[in-house]
């Protein structure tokens, strides 16, 4: 296992990090093969359905419903903005590209936030879980992203579901994060009110910590959204599909013009999304609250 | 000298709450840090094991009691106050609400007691800022299951009670900071429990909304008889409205007493320092430094009784009263003395009304002005009109000025008054210690 000396003629012993892990994998292909083939099939049913949702109708049909939302959550300049932008999208014929994207980001990140949301709950109230989580997350988000695409495409293959699954997971770090801050940052003596008056845990949780955590756990979504998205253009090189794959091909034909068209659907794409949901986290009973003040 | 319970009245009813030698340490090994205080070890000495947020408390508080813990910072009176509804768990000693101990009890049994025992005010309000007023002050009933329309007309009650009663649909934020603390009040009160919690309660609010809030704190427990255990750091507070207080220090409760037994029997030096600075003339009443009138005398007596009453004690005036000992007036001597030489029989036509009176509770701050407008001392008088005593403007400057009584005598040059007073009042009273006045001169 541990070889005399490495190649540089030191006597640092050479240890076998990456090989040990590249076992472990394969190891566990091997032996969870019916899980693996269980998830494959779950996420890329769910993305294909999404994907279909988004790509069938006219486009026009599925700009003006992006529109509407970002007019309700913002407004209307945000509202036209966005129409406009979707337009120019389809103009520059990325349009399906950019709904295969959207697909993956809504999978990507809801995946995250169902399971990072209430890990950060739990990591907030615990202070074992805390600590046993914050150093996996440092790990998994310094780590260069593209790493992660390995090991998935060990396990997955090509396609959409490795892309998926290495984008939750460099994306699902902020969910985690922002939800462990805002619980712990909940004003002590308003939990201890909760307390005082013979709440349970449980109740306290739902009706005084989440809801006060609220604007910081929305700026988490933000995050995890915004971080699916620049993955889900780096799993363009597994062939995820979307505009992550033009912006590959354009890379490896260094095709200017391609490259700058799939960049710029993914700069629109990702205006729209952060604008809708940091709309959203003002839109928290909680933040609304303390607006009412100025 | 530490002021357990045994130095303290007993309260003749069962206790409300009942603390009894509770310790609470913070730290590493908190059973062994109590073995070693209980065996005598000093709070520094057992740092190492940990803080020693409380050490040995015991108390007990009556039922309608406002029991007042006061100290320094970090004395230990927020920790003590949350082991009172279980908030944190003494490492050791019991703490009994009524008859249910709270180290005795599950965490579903404690919920219990705090949803129909024991409600808590807090320092900076803790309002759930994106619920409304009345949703706030709803939330204990929430709590305890009541139902909606039950619960909002609760609400509305306390906050009827602390006057906001048109505040219901405001939120938090659009409320300033004294009326936040009501709504803090309303919700406690809605809770409807026989105790009350109150940590710094009025700290954070402004000196004037602050002794509003103080009163309307005294009114609303005259009306609800709640009990109250209410912690601050301010010594006028405590006094204000105390009947008992609980002086802290380092952990230890270093007193338990009334605010006029702190006052003048601090003890030790850390209570009498921190009394020194006290604004006396607001802790202070009339009772508590009214003297006995000199002469007294019965409205049926005649002239002549009344004469020679007030020749014998030196004085030029007498107090008149009735069998009941209600106060009628005064008799003045150059009234009395040529009447009792004409053979005047009653003293009734003599009587002068115009004597300034004023309640054994009124603190000392609020005598100056009426003592400033009269020439006789102050009749000090109970509801129902009975003379109990007098305060004389040299009592009054005396009891102003901290330390030793008694020699309040010397100096007459400040006092611009002096020929009045000193005629009408009892200089070097040998019955100054206040106790209550007899029949003695009216028969
Ligand atoms: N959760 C805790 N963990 C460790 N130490 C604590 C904890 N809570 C309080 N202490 C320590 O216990 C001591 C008493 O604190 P406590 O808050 O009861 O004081 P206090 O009298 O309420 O002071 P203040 O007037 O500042 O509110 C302090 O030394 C404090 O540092
Ligand atoms: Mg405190």
């Amino acid at each position: 296992m541990i070889a005399a000396a490495t190649d540089t003629g030191t006597f640092v012993p050479r240890i076998e990090l990456g090989a040990w892990v590249e076992s472990f994998i394969s190891w566990m292909t091997d032996t969870f093969d019916p899980v693996f083939d269980a998830i494959k099939t779950f996420f890329e049913s769910t993305y294909d359905g999404l994907a279909w949702v988004l790509s069938t109708p006219p486009f026009f049909v599925v700009a003006l419903v992006l529109a509407a939302l970002a007019f309700w959550a913002r407004g209307w300049k945000l509202g036209i903005g966005t129409f406009l932008g979707f337009c120019l999208v389809a103009a520059m014929n990325q349009w399906d590209n950019a709904m295969e994207s959207l697909a993956l980001v809504i999978v990507a990140s809801v995946v995250a936030l169902v399971v990072g949301i209430p890990l950060g709950i739990w990591a907030a109230r615990n202070e074992h879980v805390s600590r046993v989580v914050r150093p996996i997350l440092d790990f998994m988000q310094t780590m260069p992203a593209f790493v992660y695409l390995i090991p998935t495409v060990v396990i997955f293959l090509t396609g959409p579901v490795p892309g998926i699954i290495a984008t939750v997971i460099f994306a699902i770090a902020p969910g985690v994060r922002f939800t462990e801050l805002g619980i712990r940052q909940v004003d002590a003596e308003v939990v201890e009110a909760g307390r005082a008056f013979g709440s349970t845990d449980r109740r306290i949780l739902r009706q005084i910590q989440i809801p006060l955590a609220m604007p910081t756990i929305m700026a988490g979504v933000n995050q995890v959204i915004m971080l699916a998205l620049s993955m889900v253009v780096i799993s363009g090189m597994v062939g995820a599909g979307g505009l992550g794959d033009d912006v590959v091909a354009a890379l490896q034909r260094v095709d200017v013009a391609l490259g700058f068209e799939a960049g710029l659907a993914v700069v629109i794409l990702a205006i729209f999304l952060d604008r809708v949901t940091s709309a959203l986290a003002d839109r928290a009973p909680v933040a609304k609250a303390l607006k009412a003040t100025r | 000298m530490t002021g357990d319970s045994s130095t303290t009245p007993a309260p003749a009813e069962a206790p409300a709450v009942s603390v009894r030698g509770v310790y609470k340490v913070f730290g590493p090994k908190p059973g062994e840090a109590v073995r070693r205080l209980q065996a005598g070890s000093s709070r520094d000495e057992v740092k190492s094991l940990g803080t020693a947020a409380v050490i040995d408390a015991s108390f007990d508080v009556a039922p309608g009691e406002i029991f007042v813990v006061m100290g320094l910072s970090g004395s230990g009176k927020s920790t003590l106050i949350r082991m009172l509804n279980g908030l944190w768990a003494p490492t050791a000693g019991d703490v009994l609400l009524g008859d249910a101990n709270l180290a005795k009890v599950d965490g579903k049994q404690l919920r219990a007691l705090r949803r129909s025992r024991v409600s808590m005010v807090f320092q900076h309000f803790a309002l759930l800022p994106h619920r409304t007023v009345l949703e706030n002050a709803a939330y204990p009933l929430e709590i305890q299951g009541v139902g909606k329309a039950e619960r909002q007309q609760k609400a509305q009650e306390a906050l009827d009670m602390v006057g906001l009663s048109g505040w219901a649909d405001s939120l938090p934020s659009q409320l300033s900071g004294g009326m936040r603390q009501r709504v803090g009040l309303a919700r406690a009160l809605a809770a409807d429990t026989d105790v009350l919690l109150m940590d710094e309660a009025f700290s954070a609010l402004d000196p004037l909304i602050r002794s509003e809030m103080q009163e309307q704190l005294l009114e609303l427990q005259e009306k609800l008889g709640k009990t109250i255990i209410f912690i601050t750091h301010d010594l006028n507070e405590a006094m204000h409205l105390g009947d008992r207080i609980a002086v802290m220090r380092d952990g230890r409760i270093v007193q338990i007493g009334t605010s006029e037994q702190i006052l003048s029997d601090p003890a030790n030096d850390y209570v009498e320092k921190f009394v020194a600075d006290v604004d006396r003339s607001r802790v202070l009443t009339a009772s508590s430094v009214m003297q006995r009138p000199r002469v007294t005398v019965t409205i049926g007596s005649g002239p002549r009784l009344a004469a020679r009453e007030m020749r014998d004690a030196d004085v030029t005036s007498a107090y008149v009263v009735d069998r009941k000992r209600t106060l009628k007036g005064l008799v003045h001597a150059e009234a009395a003395v040529p009447a009792a030489r004409e053979g005047v029989e009653k003293l009734e036509g003599l009587v002068d009304p115009d004597v300034v009176t004023v309640h054994p509770d009124t603190p000392l701050a609020e005598l100056f002005a009426p003592a400033a407008g009269t020439s006789v001392p102050l009749a000090v008088v109970d509801d129902e009109g009975r003379l109990l005593g007098i305060v004389p403007r040299v009592t009054l400057l005396e009891a102003m000025a901290p330390g030793d009584n008694g020699n309040g005598n010397g100096d007459d040059s400040n006092g611009d008054d002096s020929p009045e007073s000193a005629a009408d009042s009892t200089p070097a009273e040998v019955l100054a210690d206040g106790d209550h006045p007899t029949e003695g001169a009216s028969a």
